[in-house]
């Protein structure tokens, strides 16, 4: 950062300028948390489009593949998983649009806080609002496809793992691609490298749990990567706000 | 000012104009190396090697695929090497390699797909198979395509530039952990049935012609990338005094001269 100009230390007292607190890093990150939610809860219409989304997708496919009960549950647990991902995908493409477009992103940028803390509680509250719903109805989808009721415990804690991990890595992309023209399939093709991982080790336990094999280890692995993307992910994004930014 | 601890000559080079001139005279040279080598590399493999014992005349395809494969992995070091150089230092230069570097890349990564589709099907009885090698070149593939998509979203080229530069990081960072994951994957599900490199020597009649068609794949995409970097900074730079010199081949009037 820029070095500050010494104060004066001569014959001219300093007068100290009063200048007002700036507020800490926890009451900046509630108050953008709170606004957030202000936001979503206004426009809450929309808080039901990746339901339904998710909703429309698992009816189709018993359509597609016939309403053999066994067949639909030993698919359902990779289904959902992958309509998980793509549910998040729209709403992952406006996370960071509206506040470029209205200069909240430069008040962000000037703000005395740091730019990857308010980062992260934006993804915490993009998390909360958009894809804990998901995550709520999978028991029901899960019924829907015949998912095995010993299996829907895994399947619920591996979304819990993997759809933060996403979003961390979703809102690198986000903010990437904030100042694109048009990014809803850009995204979707710089988000699936990222997710392929991700996929593996969900589904991993998923099918593990199916099979009755031990599913500790790949969410073991999801948690680890979690912590992992908590801390690298909002450096990232950060770093991506400045060049969208910037110039 | 700080003081550099970079040679002299890295400075001059990274200087649009200089650079342009540079390429200009290097890359016609690299060209013609690149296509020697490749003339003397397909001979040696396509004439010159024996039949392999089991896979007859099908193994001949290595000489294109597995330079490729290299390559398509080369090019994207050298992609996120100038995109961090892009990032950290700000130049102009390395933001246009960085962007460059993607297409050829991709173009080396497709080969390698489709090569070894082309293989797959007489040797494996199948297009495709989900092996972790396979894998992992079709993420690179989509990788690069995600590079080349979001620096062409992004009005503002060099804003553009810095943006991809980012997402390729990203990506280098992912690779390996796409790569294990994979094959991590692939070992729970089924055991691997083919195995892409059974063979652990190869004869050096079959060896030194896959040496050469390296170092040609090396020396083209060199050539390549002065030439594409050639071109990027010029339309970069299309407006500065330059570049409008270059284009009239005259020296430029006083007006312009003042602005």
């Amino acid at each position: 950062m820029v070095t500050a100009i010494q104060p004066a230390t001569g014959s001219m007292p300093v007068t100290p300028m009063t200048q007002p607190r700036s507020p800490g890093s926890w009451c900046a990150c509630g108050a953008s948390l709170r606004r957030d939610f202000v936001l979503a809860w206004r426009r809450r219409g929309e808080l039901f489009l990746p339901l339904l989304y998710a909703v429309i997708v698992t009816a189709l496919f018993p359509f597609a593949l016939g309403p053999d009960p066994q067949l639909l549950g030993r698919i359902a647990g990779g289904v959902l998983l992958v309509i998980v991902v793509l549910a998040m995908l729209p709403a992952l493409e406006s996370m960071f649009r509206a506040d470029l477009e209205d200069g909240t992103l430069e008040q962000w940028l000037l703000a005395p806080q740091s730019l990857a803390l308010l980062a992260l509680t934006r993804v915490i509250a993009h998390w909360l609002t958009t894809v804990l719903p998901l995550i709520i109805v999978m028991p029901l989808l899960g019924a829907l496809l015949n998912l095995p009721v010993k299996v829907l415990p895994v399947l619920l804690a591996a979304l819990l793992l993997a759809t933060p991990l996403l979003a961390l890595l979703g809102a690198v992309l986000s903010a990437l691609a904030a100042g694109a023209r048009r990014s809803g399939i850009l995204l979707a093709l710089m988000l699936l490298p990222l997710a392929v991982p991700v996929v593996i080790f969900a589904a991993g336990a998923v099918s593990a749990a199916q099979s009755g094999a031990p599913y500790l280890a790949p969410l073991s692995w999801l948690a680890a990567a979690l912590v992992l993307a908590i801390v690298l992910a909002p450096l990232a994004c950060a770093a991506a706000l400045r060049i969208a930014v910037e110039s | 000012m700080s003081r550099s601890y970079l040679p002299h000559w890295i400075h001059w080079l990274g200087s649009p104009p200089n650079f342009h001139r540079f390429a200009g005279n290097l890359r016609p040279w690299l060209m013609a190396a690149a296509l020697v080598c490749a003339v003397i590399g397909l001979y040696g493999g396509l004439v010159l090697a024996p039949p392999d014992r089991y896979q007859g005349d099908a193994y001949r395809i290595i000489f294109i695929h597995v330079p490729s494969a290299w390559m398509s992995l080369f090019v994207y070091a050298c992609m996120a090497i100038a995109g961090l150089v892009a990032l950290v230092w700000r130049v102009k230069l390395a933001e246009v390699i960085a962007m460059e570097c993607a297409p050829i890349g991709a173009a080396f990564t497709l080969i390698t797909l489709f090569t070894g589709s082309l293989w797959g099907r007489p040797m494996w009885g199948t297009w495709w198979t989900w092996g972790a090698r396979l894998t992992s070149e079709l993420v690179l593939f989509f990788l690069y395509l995600g590079v080349i998509g979001l620096y062409n979203a992004i009005e503002d080229r060099r804003r553009g530039a810095r943006a991809a530069s980012l997402l390729a990081l990203v990506g280098i960072v992912n690779l390996p952990i796409v790569h294990y994951s994979v094959v991590w994957w692939n070992t729970l599900h089924q055991g691997s049935t083919v195995n892409l490199f059974g063979h652990s020597s190869i004869a050096p009649s079959m060896l030194w012609p896959l040496l050469v068609m390296a170092l040609a794949t090396h020396l083209y995409f060199f050539a390549s990338i002065l030439g594409r970097a050639r071109t990027g900074l010029l339309a970069l730079e299309s407006g500065k005094q330059w570049v409008r010199k270059l284009v009239s081949g005259q020296p430029p009037s006083p007006t312009e001269a003042r602005t």
